[in-house]
């Protein structure tokens, strides 16, 4: 197989893959006799087309950084982290037990403390399956698998049988104080001018970007993060120059974990205002598709993150105002997942015939 | 508890440890050979759709079982070609035909049926119909052996006692044909089969084929058994336990069918909670139940329970030259 060059493997690839991704999209639509124009239409004025969608799209997209970032961290130590769903939802547990513990009196006293309490409950539930990988050789995918469903499980029976107030019918804890409501984009002086109306996406968001900047920074800027890549990249070139395969496992997964459980500042703090069943709502999942779109780099992330967010608010407005159903925005993920994770050497080697040398010295 | 309700237990059991049984046999011809396939789920519910459908245009079970066999297998061969033609992720390739798999047979069911993405209800010959065993009442008479016999064994549809004879025949394919042994060669080391002249690429096709197979077959049962007809997300998680039930059983047949009777009589029990209420004297949370199989599975990997070693070769794609 040729080799491409590095623009082309960085740009290039996502690209063609993301192409095919939205052709055979395009395709599914077109089976089930709708107009892919007007869906396209439907989902840009309604994700992109106002400040009011942008404030969903962004809200979506927060949570997306998260959890994207918190798979691509496992992936530089070559750990497939399938867990974030788990962990997302253990984190929201986290946040929600740490905002109903005190009748917190303002946001900024509260976030900080909800932090610590989401990325110490989402990198717990990382760690058994990391433990499991790093000392017995369980594979972590399955267990990670395995630990979605047993946070489900754990959800479920906390919300019905523990936290739910009494008198209450619908399965989910109590609201939250009002001192942890975190001001949304249409609450913040000066973006108040451009979200006009009340929108979910929140000063979560900046946590987010702020976040990406520091996996950047850890992953390529600090020992730790040379390490982390060093042992994904080779795991006997690792052993062999000191580094410690226990602990690198345990510390990305633990990181991978406290990401997974940080989104939920976003969607159980700042938006539902109480923890609900499934409150994680898939987000674990499509962070793979992020990380995979993103190529696994915090600036791939962001705008695979925003392109999701797009998609997912998108989605929504698909299934309010055309007959095409919501599940479409399941499809197109999966197809992302596929194209850009599973075929991408199909892709190189499309692209390979193009980028071939020319005098046949190979 | 007492036997009467003992019996119904078992009588549940059998009908719900048929998907994870047929799913967790599909999923270790794909395994023994070398290819992880995390996509049962994806596979199983692409089939309860098309067998849905199908047989509620045709109103012969027959023809949906056929459908649900060809979605599975249309699912089976992109994870095929993902993951031994190009080489590619094969857990990431899993991963994302479930998506694929989980939109998909929304999409479609509603723009056939315009139900709300469900099939319409199936009755009839749409369905698998109750099948009894000979001599079911005649030996009801007999005291325990006769209920068990005529409740427990007798009376299912007809992908029960396929799922049943599964069990004998993959055994007698892994173990005692030549294919069998290859299959489980290629798994191992691929590099030694290619080196007697026997294509892995083909060993390999042919196991995700059968995966597919075995998969629809699953989904078949899913929605023109277990239930009658396709309902979003129907699958409800069932390809999973069948990969846990597979650790669970360490690749081997007999011990799948054990595995999945084990994780079936959750299920079942899971229905029951006053059952249990009475047998054990507390109330035991329904969500610890459903937990239980993952809670089991992750102990067995972990070792503490024997070591489940996985096929050696499984989850790298093989490359001839280097």
């Amino acid at each position: 197989m040729t080799r491409l060059p590095r623009w082309a493997d960085l740009v290039l690839v996502p690209l063609i893959s993301l192409l095919l991704a939205g052709l055979f999209s395009t395709l599914v639509i077109l089976s089930i006799g709708q107009s892919p124009v007007e869906a396209l239409k439907t989902m840009v004025d309604g994700a992109i087309g106002s400040a009011y969608g942008w404030g969903y799209t962004l809200y979506y997209t927060t949570s997306f950084l998260f959890t994207g970032l918190a798979v691509t961290v496992a992936f530089h130590a070559s750990l497939f982290n399938i867990g974030g769903e788990g962990q997302a939802q253990l984190g929201g547990l986290g946040v929600a037990l740490v905002c109903l513990a005190l009748p917190w009196p303002h946001w900024t006293l509260a976030l900080p403390a909800a932090m610590i309490g989401g990325a110490l409950f989402g990198a717990a539930w990382a760690a058994i399956p990391a433990y499991l990988q790093a000392k017995r050789g369980s594979h972590i995918v399955i267990t990670t698998i395995m630990f979605n469903y047993i946070a489900a499980a754990l959800l479920a029976y906390l919300l019905v049988d523990v936290l739910k107030p009494v008198g209450q019918s619908d399965p989910a804890s109590a609201r939250f104080p009002q001192g942890t409501e975190l001001p949304t984009l249409h609450e913040i002086p000066g973006l108040s001018l451009i979200f006009t109306k009340q929108v979910p996406a929140n000063v979560t968001l900046f946590i987010a970007l702020a976040a990406c900047w520091l996996i950047w920074v850890l992953l390529w800027r600090t020992r730790l993060g040379y390490e982390i890549r060093a042992f994904g990249k080779s795991e006997p070139a690792a052993l062999y120059v000191g580094i410690n395969p226990v602990r690198i496992t345990m510390i990305a997964m633990l990181i991978s974990g406290a990401l997974a459980g940080l989104m939920a500042i976003n969607n159980v703090m700042g938006e539902s205002g109480r923890l609900l069943q499934n409150s994680a709502e898939g987000a674990g999942f499509i962070g793979i598709a992020v990380a995979l779109m993103g190529r696994n780099h915090p600036m791939g992330v962001f705008l695979a993150a925003i392109l999701f967010g797009f998609l997912y608010q998108g989605g929504a407005e698909l299934g309010l105002f055309t007959s095409i159903p919501i599940e479409l925005r399941t499809v197109v993920q999966g197809l992302v997942i596929l194209f850009t994770g599973a075929l991408d050497h199909m892709v190189r080697m499309m692209l390979g015939v193009f980028f071939a040398p020319r005098r046949g010295v190979r | 508890m007492d036997f009467a309700t003992f019996v119904q237990i078992l009588d549940s059991t059998m009908r719900l440890a048929t998907p994870l049984l047929l799913a967790c046999l599909a999923g270790l011809f794909s395994e023994r050979s070398g290819i992880f396939d995390i996509g049962l789920e994806g596979k199983m519910l692409m089939a309860a759709m098309c067998t849905g459908a199908a047989a509620a245009l045709s109103g012969s079970v027959w023809v949906g079982l056929l459908a649900g066999i060809g979605g599975a297998m249309v699912l089976a061969a992109i994870h095929g070609v993902a993951s031994i033609t190009f080489r590619g992720n094969q857990l990431i390739s899993g991963v994302a035909l479930n998506f694929v798999a989980s939109g998909i047979t929304v999409l479609a069911a509603q723009s056939m049926f315009h139900q709300g993405g469900r099939t319409p209800p199936l009755s009839g010959g749409a369905r698998f119909n109750p099948i009894d065993l000979p001599f079911a009442e005649a030996a009801s008479g007999i005291p325990i052996i006769g209920p068990i016999y005529a409740e427990v064994l007798s009376g299912h549809g007809a992908l029960v006692y396929v799922a049943l004879l599964a069990v004998p025949l993959t055994w007698w394919v892994l173990y005692r044909t030549r294919f069998g042994l290859r299959l489980r060669a290629v798994g191992e080391n691929p590099a030694s089969v290619d080196t007697a002249g026997i294509s892995v690429v083909r060993l390999r096709y042919t196991a995700v084929a059968i995966t597919g197979v075995l998969c629809g077959i699953a989904g078949a049962y899913m929605a023109a058994g277990l239930q009658a007809g396709f309902g979003k997300e129907m699958t409800a998680g069932r390809g999973y336990i069948a990969l846990a039930a597979l650790i669970f059983a360490k690749w081997r047949p007999w011990y799948a069918l054990m595995a999945t009777l084990l994780f079936g009589f959750f299920q079942a029990l899971a229905l029951r909670p006053d059952v249990i209420k009475a047998s054990v004297g507390f109330d035991v949370p329904v969500p610890a139940l459903d937990a239980l199989p993952y809670i089991l599975t992750v102990i067995v990997l972990a070792g503490f329970v024997g070591r489940a070693i996985p096929p050696r070769a499984g989850g790298e794609p093989y490359v001839k030259e280097r």
